[in-house]
């Protein structure tokens, strides 16, 4: 079974198209990232998923559950991008409320509660009113209460925008501990380097259509970009004129600066070439490096550079 | 029971946002004025009658006047209550936090109302109740029918209240409270009109009356609460009276009426809110 399965879930608000049709499946216990610019739909699609918007047509599941119903949001936590909570709440409260939404029973939740106020740093503020908070706090909150039901599923839109890095280190912390306890995740980022490091896995998503899903295993492990080239940076001492032109023989645009080298290659096998005939020509290598393809590259080759628009 | 859960952060909400500290205040400043407008009313010589039959329809038209604003006071309450509740929490975002949860859309709405229900109950005990004792208290007179008659502006109190609740799930927080206070206004024209066709037996303008009460039926609760607290000698008297105790009255059927309009009213609340995109 898998832990979210949509078959052309579409969103239209009056004559404007949200959601153009979109499929997708998410295994479970995997981190997920979605991706896409501004407008592209992952908002409405993570809503309609949780039931706060009604799709037009389509259909889905959430854990085996149709996407929206009761049973699909009980094994599901949820933080939206612009979380606005009752800002007149303790955090204790607050935690509290949401977690009686979710029908924990109050010793399970006294200790469920304490423990994620430990695990996102707020445990000495537990007593002290969300108004008070800075952005960053509440964004930790809102992390806490879509845990509280120890999910199955989590979405998490957004959740490292309004946090500093040691915020950013304690999402990754969590995102860690929910992928070790077989829970999936579902993150909605703009911070790339973020899903780089975290997902398993990525949709990019551009006008309510999923146009790729990769792994991010396959992205690291390939250091050729779509076109076929990549670019080649390289260290060494010893290198003489005559060498460096024999290096036009591997690739183009050689490009010297001191003991710094590079140049685009055409091929991967083109690398070990490389190190054989510096090391003959009696050079001194100390790295070489391919810069492999980064999400961000993927994105802007995938999605394009209009932002959606 | 989650409905229990909504409703008591709804209680919450009313004590940490100082509203019903805000309310409780104000409210007693009102009987604070009351009681001394009733005390040097009595106190002067001749203002009110010798005769104790007399005195007593002079307490209790006294006290009518009283309850007449506390039921105002109550309907104002009643909408500045709800007003926010859903259609605020929808356009800042809170709700998605809440609705995302196991909970089905009904129980929030429900919650809520019988929150603000429970809150309205105060306030009108606070108020009512303040001004019969105070009467009570002073001049040892209470009204007749009196637990009928707070009962009726009670459920006067949870038809706006309920209605208000539909407009929010609906529209904004003050578009509702434009909607709202634009029936209250049109309701309690309407039963004026009704008022004086009674006394100029004028039936076309008694007809307006009773339409204006079907489309709005919260005027129609405080005239038949007031007619049941009014004394039967100033009920019998009387064609007209400025608080609405005498001329014509709410008919049973109008009672039960405007209690199938609050229900009909949170029903609408309800279905307009579990279909709506959040």
């Amino acid at each position: 079974m898998n832990a979210i399965e949509t078959t052309i879930l579409r969103k239209e608000f009056g004559s404007r198209v949200a959601v153009k049709g979109l499929t997708l499946q998410v295994q479970q216990g995997e981190v997920f990232g979605f991706l896409g610019p501004n407008g592209a739909g992952k908002t409405t699609f993570i809503k309609m998923l949780l039931g706060l918007i009604r799709p037009t047509s389509g259909q889905g599941l959430l854990l085996g559950a149709t996407v929206g119903s009761v049973a699909a949001r009980a094994k599901a936590g949820f933080l939206p991008e612009h979380f606005r909570f009752h800002d007149w709440l303790t955090a204790d409260e607050f935690l509290s409320f949401h977690g009686q939404l979710y029908g924990l029973s109050s010793s399970d939740l006294k200790q469920r509660s304490a423990n994620l106020l430990e695990k996102v740093g707020l445990s000495e503020y537990r007593h002290q009113q969300l108004r008070t908070f800075s952005k960053g706090m509440l964004q930790r909150i809102g992390l806490a209460q879509a845990l509280l039901n120890r999910p199955s599923l989590v979405f998490l839109d957004e959740p490292t925008s309004g946090l500093d890095p040691v915020g950013r280190r304690l999402v990754r912390d969590v995102i860690r501990d929910l992928r070790a306890d077989g829970a999936t995740v579902f993150l909605n980022s703009h911070l790339l380097s973020e899903v780089e490091i975290t997902c398993d896995r990525v949709a990019f998503i551009k006008h309510g259509e999923v146009l790729r899903t990769t792994t991010l295993q396959a992205l690291s492990s390939t250091p050729l970009g779509i076109d076929g080239e990549t670019a080649v940076t390289l260290r060494a001492a010893g290198l003489t004129p005559l060498l460096i032109a024999g290096l036009e023989n591997f690739g183009r645009d050689v490009h010297v600066d001191g003991e710094r080298v590079t140049l685009t290659v055409t091929a991967e096998s083109a690398l070990p070439q490389i190190a054989r005939y510096l090391v003959s020509q009696g050079a001194e290598l100390f790295a070489l490096t391919p810069q492999r393809v980064s999400l961000e590259d993927l994105f802007i080759q995938i999605v394009g550079t209009d932002g959606g628009l | 029971m989650k409905i229990l859960v909504i409703a008591r952060l709804t209680f919450l909400e009313a004590a940490r946002r100082k509203i019903a500290l805000t309310a409780f205040l104000l409210g007693l400043a009102f009987l604070i004025l009351y009681n001394l407008a009733f005390y040097f009313v009595r106190s002067q010589p001749n203002s009110i009658p010798n005769q104790a039959l007399a005195q007593r329809e002079a307490y209790n038209l006294l006290l009518m006047a009283g309850l007449y604003a506390a039921n105002f006071m109550a309907g104002v309450m009643a909408v500045l209550l709800a007003a926010d509740s859903l259609s605020g929490e929808i356009s800042s975002g809170a709700i998605h936090t809440i609705v995302s949860k196991p909970v089905y859309r009904f129980v929030v709405v429900f919650g809520k109302w019988l929150g603000f229900a429970g809150l309205l109950a105060l306030y009108i005990l606070l108020l009512a109740g303040g001004l019969v004792l105070s009467v009570g208290i002073q001049a040892n007179y209470y009204p007749p029918n009196l637990l009928v008659g707070l009962g009726l502006m009670y459920l006067e109190g949870l038809l706006v209240m309920s209605l208000t609740l539909a407009f929010s799930s609906r529209l904004s927080t003050l578009a509702t409270g434009a909607a709202v206070f634009g029936l209250y206004g049109f309701a309690f024209l309407g039963g004026w009109v009704e008022q004086i066709g009674t006394l100029l037996k004028n039936q076309t303008a008694i007809d307006i009356g009773v339409a204006a009460s079907l489309f709005m039926p919260s005027e129609s609760l405080w005239r038949r609460a007031a007619y049941e607290m009014t004394s039967p000698i100033l009920r019998a008297l009387g064609n007209f009276n400025p608080f609405g105790g005498g001329g014509s009255v709410p008919s049973t059927f109008m009672i039960f009426y405007a209690a199938l309009f609050t229900l009909a009213a949170l029903g609408l609340a309800i279905r307009a809110f579990s279909q709506r995109d959040l």
